[in-house]
């Protein structure tokens, strides 16, 4: 299977997270917002630019940017 | 533990720790009403906001309000400041008796994240559980038994805007004795063993209470100030490594695992995908097109609040300061004394006053758009365009309050957690033209226009390119900068967007007060003192001819000798020494050029209404051999330069205070200064060459 990034998910659609590779910093910052291996979350739109992103995990919304989330690898459910 | 005894009876400290957003200011402000003093801990600018209240049984207590943060790992002030705080590692601040821990009971997992840091650091805690208002219209079903059994501390349901829960908080801090957490989460074993050795090494050290949280913090990465631990932690986290586990997201994964059982155990949530309102909400003010149709409305709508609705407040306080200085000087005898209380410090102060409203409008309109949770849409929507000179949505906010004045704006910035582009932000934010500028944009452009010659509309746009102008040099040196000096990784965007929520006055006025009032003490000692010097500069020495005109009197003072010393300086870019006495003056603060025009052209100045004198006789002044001083071709230039000087000893003492050295004040004043003077220069000689 072809790996699949966070960016690639479409909108309303769900995922889960398998692993990253950002810097420790910004990856272990995601992790305490609820963006762990293992969380699902779900893409609810893109900003009127189309960046950035917003997802919903831990039910909640957050948003971080296109450039990052192609950095995190997911297994769309 | 450090409590203060206080006539032989313990006041108690207490903490309030929480995530952004999730009601700590509301709760602060309920248990402490107005009794709050709000400041700085001394070193860094992260706001300490210290109150009192009374407990359960009358005993006072006193209340810190640890900053707004998702994490204690550290990285930020505001995290390093907490998690200090939290393992009694500050100086000017003991560890807490009891911390309450405030959590929005609508998130939940992501709040106990923070609690799960909390339980590590083995201090008393009570669980204040916010918003249940809002849970329970979400359809969010809460068994606070199962949750108080699974934490081992109290657990407080509460409406902190309604004060709901607020006799039962007070309870639980004032019991006998508080708990810690029953149960931190607990780690993978291999990080368990290489814990329990560090914990060995630090118990050692006399930190036997805090040391589990301190041993994880190691583990993580954290830096210590003995060698031995830091190698000791080295070595542990190789050893996790090789053993397969990642030493910086397991411990995260483990608290989470931590939250999300206790979120199992306690909490039912019906209809967990329903669309809120707030959801529905966000389909049109994030749309592609409608997001930004609401979005340039309200900006559009504050920003004619903040030069119209002000307009009326600003006469008053202008009058009366007027007035005031007319009744004292009429009570004193004619006297250097009374020039100075009148001309120095009434006018002075004045100047600042007159601002208050503009100030009390924008941190009014911020505070409701923070409130509904707007702002965080601003940013979002930003982003995209800010990211184009390396910033982030999380710096628009600062520079759009620039507009008003640069002060809120890079008071503003503390919420920008990288500090690179924190600086970066403080730097270009002065580029925006502020409302200070305006008597003087307005002064130029009449000049230029005899009146009824041109329209409305040539005088707004000259304006408007003005503004742009500051725009178009406030992002181009964002840019330079990025990629220079204050060259850096772009940092993550990680934004939080808060469902939005019914504002509530209270809350916006208090914040309000307190932004403004920090405006003034800060703005008003400055400006205050500059007024006196600048007055002496401009009445010392004196004209020995006592018929001297104050034209005349000017001339002779020290500022007119400054102004003549500077002529040759200022010549290249068409200014004669008048001009030069007004750029002098202005850098106290740039609204003064007006009132120093009005001085040297001998004409009651009248402010506001640009009086039509003061227009002529500027108009009419001439260099010795009779050639236009004000040509169209330097009012530009004047104008341009401005736009781009940074000339606010306010905004110089503020980026002092903010960035706690003068390194980057000087620099910022050199910079923008230089980048003026440029400007003009190139204006009017460019404007010569083309025969203008
Ligand atoms: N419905 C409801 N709203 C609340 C409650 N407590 C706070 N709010 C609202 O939630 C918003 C955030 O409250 P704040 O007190 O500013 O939150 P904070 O934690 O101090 O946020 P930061 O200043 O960002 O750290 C405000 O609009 C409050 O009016 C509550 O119990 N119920």
């Amino acid at each position: 299977m072809a790996e699949t990034r966070l960016s690639d998910i479409p909108i309303a659609k769900k995922g889960r997270v398998e692993k990253m590779t950002l810097a420790p910093d910004a990856s272990r910052r995601l992790g305490e917002m609820g963006l762990t291996r293992g969380a699902t979350f779900e893409v609810v739109r893109y900003a009127p630019m189309g960046d950035p992103i917003e997802i919903r995990v831990r039910g909640y919304n957050l948003s971080l940017r296109r450039v990052d989330a192609e950095n995190i690898f997911v297994e769309a459910l | 533990m450090s409590a203060v005894i206080v006539a032989g009876v313990q006041v108690r400290r207490i903490a309030l720790a929480g995530n952004p957003n999730c009601g700590k200011t509301t709760l602060f402000n309920a248990l402490t009403g107005l009794r709050q003093k709000v400041g700085n801990y001394p070193g860094v600018t992260v706001e300490k906001k210290t109150g009192k209240f009374f407990g359960h049984h009358g005993e006072e207590m006193e209340l810190l309000d640890l900053p707004g943060t998702y994490s204690l790992q550290n990285r930020s002030p505001d995290e390093k400041i907490s998690c200090d705080i939290l393992l009694g590692q500050r100086a000017d601040t003991p560890r807490p008796d009891v911390i309450v821990a405030v959590l929005d009971s609508t998130n939940l997992e992501r709040n106990l994240y923070l609690v799960a840091q909390i339980a590590e650091m083995h201090v008393p805690l009570v669980v204040a559980l916010n918003m249940v208002d809002l849970a329970e219209s979400k359809g969010i079903h809460l068994d606070l038994a199962a949750m108080k059994d699974a934490l081992g501390v109290e657990v407080v349901p509460m409406v902190a805007t309604k004060r709901v829960g607020l006799i039962e908080l007070k309870q639980a801090i004032s019991r006998a004795k508080v708990t810690p957490a029953k149960q931190p989460a607990p780690m993978p074993p291999v990080i368990e063993a290489e814990m329990e050795i560090l914990r060995g090494l630090l118990c050692a050290r006399g930190r036997v209470e805090t040391a589990r949280a301190e041993a994880l913090l190691l583990i993580s990465g954290a830096e210590h100030a003995d060698p031995t631990l830091d190698k000791a932690a080295s070595e542990s986290r190789k050893r996790i490594r090789d053993a397969g586990l990642d030493p910086v997201h397991d411990p995260v994964e483990a608290r989470y695992a931590w939250a999300q059982a206790i979120v199992e155990k306690s909490m039912r949530h019906d209809d967990a995908h329903a669309l809120t309102w707030s959801d529905r909400l966000d389909v049109i003010l994030t749309h592609r097109a409608w997001g930004w149709v609401v979005f340039v409305a309200v900006l559009t709508l504050m920003f004619v609040s903040i030069f119209t609705v002000a307009q009326y407040p600003m006469d008053w306080i202008d009058a009366g300061v007027s007035a005031l200085g007319e009744k004292i000087g009429s009570m004193m005898a004619e006297s250097d004394f009374r020039s100075l209380v009148t001309d120095g410090v009434i006018s002075g102060v004045g100047s600042v006053l007159v601002f208050l409203p503009q100030i009390l409008i924008l941190f009014f309109f911020i505070g409701l758009l923070e409130d509904t949770g707007y702002m965080a849409r601003a940013a979002f929507i930003m982003d995209r365009l800010m990211s184009k000179v390396g910033l982030h949505g999380k710096s628009f906010i600062p520079l759009l309050s620039s507009f008003a004045c640069a002060i809120p704006g890079i008071m503003a910035t503390r919420t920008i957690e990288n500090y690179k582009d924190r600086l970066v932000t403080i730097f270009v934010a002065p580029f925006m033209s502020c409302s200070a500028r305006l008597p003087v944009y307005a002064l130029l452009i009449a000049v230029i226009f005899p009146p009824g010659q041109v329209s409305v509309w040539a005088k707004a746009g000259i304006m408007l390119a003005m503004y742009l102008l500051g725009i178009g040099a406030a992002f181009g040196s964002a840019w330079l900068f990025k990629k220079t000096l204050l060259k850096g990784e772009t940092p993550m965007l990680l934004l939080e967007l808060p469902p939005y929520r019914m504002p509530v006055l209270k809350t916006v006025l208090i914040n309000m007060w307190q932004r403004s009032r920090m405006f003034l003490r800060r703005a008003g000692t400055v400006i205050l003192a500059l007024s006196i010097v600048l007055w002496a500069l401009a009445s010392y020495p004196k004209n020995p001819n006592a018929d001297a005109t104050p034209s005349e009197a000017l001339g002779y003072s020290a500022a007119g000798r400054i102004g003549h010393a500077m002529e040759p300086l200022v010549k290249p870019l068409g200014y004669d020494w008048k001009i030069g006495i007004g750029l002098v003056s202005s850098f106290a603060a740039r609204e003064v050029f007006a009132g120093t025009m009005a001085i040297i052209h001998n004409v009651e100045y009248e402010k506001k209404k640009l009086s039509p004198k003061l227009i002529d006789s500027v108009r009419a002044d001439t260099w010795p051999d009779g050639r236009r001083v004000f040509t169209p071709l330097v009012c530009i230039g004047l104008m341009v330069f401005y736009v781009l000087a940074l000339q606010c000893m306010s905004t110089v003492a503020i980026v002092r205070r903010e960035t706690n050295s003068w390194r980057w004040p000087l620099f910022q004043i050199a910079y923008m200064t230089g980048m003026a003077y440029v400007a003009a220069f190139i204006v009017y000689q460019g404007g010569r060459l083309l025969g203008w």
